[in-house]
């Protein structure tokens, strides 16, 4: 040890310890406690905000929709009559077309999104992977309406001709599925809302896919091919499996999406307040396209009220799946480790 | 390098390795490689880190193809035809070729399931014929009688040695000629290795067994032939004992030695 | 010499080579499959910014800029009012929505790692990232819009802001929670009190991953409609006024594309151009930001 050490860069500025401090510990001058305090407390109060924004979004549209819950209570769910001049009101119209909507969109987008996951993963030449996964996501940051108007300016003419009417005209007479495509086919409805929600959904979906399909250990899938399986096989019986939690999480953020989207589906979905028939070619609504065409002319009162009410439902519903969601990864985690 | 190779005459050839070079992009990986793997023995694969052993048992099995900067050249003899040029789908190799790797890799799937996977993707089965071809397989890999009581649980569930026992029993099940055994016991505790070396003294009887070890003493213990690469090269291939008390090479002895390595 | 084993395991052969055709085929058939849906995925993209470009790219003009938005059917007319609106509203509402999102999202990553409240917290911001954006223009609207009776450019603001902190709290709690633990001792054992660690180390190491998470949610709302529509609503003339409605690029565009008139749905194509030209051009640069400085 030499004689002289420089003074440490952490010693309080100006101060040069003095040849019989050496032996004592440096002195550190903090800098005031209170900006410690202070600091964690500014962190905390961001957190309980997010709390109270919640409690917040739930007590106002309780309160919003107070009248509309008041005069029907649960049988708003399925009572379809939605009339604003005889002040009678029913969401089954809206919600049947939420739903359906996003369970075409799912049926259409899984398969889709596993096709380009596993295209991603184990097809795609190293030098195409990442300007192909980047396209994908860039089709998610697209803004909803874009969508929504190309899909109805330029999609829903093109879908009309080239698959309603051909599908109209094949299924004529057939029991379920003819009712299924029956309706005027111009390129709106609960089918064209779909596809373009598919589409807006599948980059979430197959982003997901991808991440975990790519943090397989090689040496599980190495183990599969070792034994003589096809590239197939290996993901279908091994990499699917080992990720099932990260795939669930996926379709889950994708149904949730679909379910709150707006734009994408206002334009094409019709906008039209009754429910004659299974069709998916009539017009129909959703509840954030009902929403958003009546919302700002709506009356305060059982209207406004009424509507506010569809909005709760929505949330609830996107707050259901999102509770599934959480507790099929929780159980599937936890049975990973005891049962097969 | 070639290294003579002098197999006595009572042994049968399983594996012809002629000229074999391989490249990671670039990178001269294994350097010109010939020898024998005899029939029904243990060869061991020793050397320190980076000599090529874990490459120059991945070529066997054609591992390499599924990474595209990887390639081999040269002769892999087997039954009359060369293994690297084979029309022969590559699936149908591996099928005759099982492989164990460091760590063990169980699928996420029952027991009963990770023995049957390979079986399934060869032969149909009835259910009858697979309970007793998986019940075999796991008496071979000495885990039956640790398992038979909870067949449909997760193979994930089992202890380290136990779960590398599976992933044996599961290479077994489909009845290959030879097995490549990877570092098997690198990731295992010493009681689990020494069931596992004991495992490897019983299935030379049934299968050629080629193991890589970093554990000097392990290929010693275990092995009938050893082979020694430094570097990408074949420094010396003989018998265990030959190779181990009178090493004809000052590498060789240099590496068993401890001087280095 | 080689002698072979093969003759005992023949008989085995036949019946696996048929099994083994089958297997290949399905193979083929399906990486055939996934290379369609590679192909299905791609055409989506393309058509849509092909006729994006296509229709849009004639009505771009300095007019678009300088000029207000149009009564129905005339002649002459531009977004400079909705493109001026949407500016204003969506960087106020990132700058107001930014602070929050990352000490909420600090507190998750350095503050609450084994707490009730922060599990809750994290529980609580996925509901919010998943919830309907029009929802939560609902919400403004009971607490902004019908307390004070009018629509305005603040209620936008707040509703943007909304959607912003939840992202912003996501991407700063993963991006903190990267950086080693190592870094974090280090700076305590010099006896660095834990606001600083956090600020000028922690924060910092992980700067680039916060940023590209507040560039994306930037994007993000660049984008949204619904939650201005029952807030800021829209105005047809030029207003600086946050107290009053206010235009916005979203919104105007889904009145005049819901409209049958031309030059609203040619105005309406271009503002579609502007939006997914910035919306994109902000993606591509914060991607490449963040694996540059990452």
């Amino acid at each position: 040890m030499s004689a002289t050490l420089p003074a440490p860069s952490y010693i309080a500025t100006g101060e040069t310890i003095r040849a019989d401090m050496r032996n004592r510990p440096p002195v550190v001058r903090r800098a005031s406690p209170w900006a410690d305090v202070l600091f964690s407390l500014l962190a905390h109060a961001a957190a309980w905000l997010t709390l109270a924004l919640l409690a917040g979004i739930i007590v106002s549209l309780l309160v919003g929709a107070a009248p509309a819950i008041r005069e029907y209570g649960l049988s708003f769910l399925w009572r379809s009559e939605w009339d604003p001049v005889q002040n009678r009101y029913g969401g089954l119209v809206m919600i049947y077309g939420t739903l359906m909507t996003s369970l075409i969109a799912l049926l259409i987008a899984v398969p889709v999104s596993f096709g380009i996951a596993l295209f991603l993963t184990e097809l795609s030449p190293l030098w195409l992977k990442r300007p192909l996964g980047t396209a994908i996501e860039l089709l998610a940051a697209v803004p909803s309406i874009v969508y929504g108007m190309w899909g109805l300016l330029v999609f829903s003419p093109i879908l009309s001709q080239y698959v309603q009417q051909p599908l109209q005209s094949i299924f004529k007479g057939v029991p379920f599925l003819g009712q299924l495509f029956s309706g005027a086919p111009v390129g709106i409805g609960l089918l064209s809302a779909g596809i373009i929600l598919a589409i807006m959904v599948i980059p979430f979906i197959a982003s997901v896919m991808r991440d975990v399909f790519d943090v397989t250990p090689p040496m599980l899938k190495e183990s599969a091919y070792a034994l003589g399986s096809t590239t197939w096989e290996v993901v279908w019986k091994v990499v699917l499996p080992y990720t099932k939690t990260g795939v669930v999480g996926g379709i889950m953020l994708g149904l949730g999406r679909a379910l709150g989207e707006t734009m994408a589906v206002t334009f094409v979905i019709g906008n039209f307040n009754q429910l004659n028939s299974l069709s998916l070619f009539e017009a129909a609504n959703s509840i954030t396209s009902a929403l958003a065409n009546e919302f700002g002319e709506a009356a305060p009162g059982l209207h406004q009220a009424s509507l506010i009410y569809l909005g709760l439902v929505l949330f609830f519903i996107t707050f259901v799946v999102l509770g599934i969601s959480k507790i099929l990864l929780e159980q599937l985690k936890r049975r990973e480790g005891t049962v097969a | 390098m070639d290294a003579k190779v002098a197999i006595p005459l009572n042994e049968q050839v399983k594996l012809s390795v002629r000229n074999l070079n391989f490249y990671y992009g670039g990178f001269h990986a294994l350097k010109n490689v010939s020898l024998d793997i005899p029939e029904r023995k243990v060869t061991a694969f020793i050397g320190p880190s980076g000599c090529g052993k874990s490459t120059m048992l991945r070529t066997f099995n054609r591992m390499y193809e599924l990474y595209p900067e990887q390639r081999a050249q040269g002769e892999i003899m087997m039954d009359g035809s060369n293994l690297l040029t084979s029309k022969e789908d590559v699936s149908l190799i591996r099928a005759k070729i099982g492989m164990v790797f460091q760590k063990p890799t169980p699928f996420p799937m029952s027991i009963y399931d990770n023995v049957a996977f390979g079986v399934k993707l060869f032969e149909t089965l009835p259910r009858v014929e697979m309970d007793e071809r998986v019940e075999w397989a796991l008496k071979k890999a000495a885990l039956w009688h640790e398992v038979k009581d909870k067949l449909g649980q997760s193979g994930s569930g089992l202890s380290g040695g136990q779960q590398q026992r599976l992933c044996i029993a599961r290479a077994i099940a489909i009845k290959p000629e030879v097995l490549l055994l990877d570092e098997p016991c690198s990731a295992l505790d010493p009681i689990s290795t020494g069931k596992i070396e004991e495992l490897i003294h019983e299935l030379k009887d049934d299968y050629t067994v080629v193991i890589v070890t970093h554990n000097m003493q392990q290929a010693a213990r275990s092995s009938d032939y050893t082979a020694y690469m430094y570097l990408g090269d074949l420094i010396e291939f003989g018998r265990t004992q030959d190779v181990f008390m009178r090493p004809t090479k000052k590498d060789t002895e240099d590496y068993i030695t401890g001087r280095f390595g | 010499m080689n002698a072979s084993t093969a003759p005992a395991r023949d008989d085995r052969e036949r019946p696996r080579r048929r099994l083994h055709a089958r297997r290949k085929l399905v193979n083929a058939v399906a990486l055939t499959l996934a290379l369609t849906a590679m192909a299905f995925g791609l055409f989506w993209l393309i058509w849509i910014l092909i006729e994006t470009v296509r229709l849009g790219i004639g009505g771009l003009s300095l007019t678009l800029f300088t000029q207000m938005t149009p009564p129905p059917q005339a002649d002459t007319g531009g977004l400079a009012n909705a493109i001026f609106g949407s500016v204003i509203m969506v960087t106020l509402a990132t700058l107001l929505g930014t602070p929050i999102g990352v000490l909420a999202g600090i507190y998750l990553a350095e503050y609450g790692r084994r707490s009730w409240l922060a599990s809750t917290t994290r529980f609580i911001n996925d509901i919010l990232l998943s919830a309907p954006s029009i929802v939560i223009g609902l919400f403004i609207y009971s607490v902004v819009v019908a307390r004070l009776g009018t629509f305005s450019g603040y209620a936008g603001i707040l509703a943007l802001a909304l959607i912003v902190i939840p992202v912003v709290i996501r991407t700063t709690e993963n991006m903190l929670s990267l950086i080693p633990n190592a870094l974090r001792e280090a700076a305590y054992a010099l006896g660095t009190p834990k606001w600083r660690v956090v600020m000028t180390v922690t924060l910092k190491a992980a700067r680039a991953g916060v940023v590209t998470g507040i560039l994306l949610a930037f994007a993000r709302i660049a984008g949204e409609t619904a939650p201005l529509l029952f807030t800021a609503l829209s105005n047809q003339f030029w207003t600086s006024d946050l107290s009053r409605p206010m235009a916005s690029l979203p919104v105007t565009i889904f009145k005049f594309a819901m409209s049958p008139y031309e030059n609203w749905q040619k105005l309406a194509w271009a503002g579609v151009f502007l939006i997914t030209m910035g919306v994109l051009v902000l993606n591509i640069f914060a991607r490449t930001f963040f694996r540059n400085k990452a």
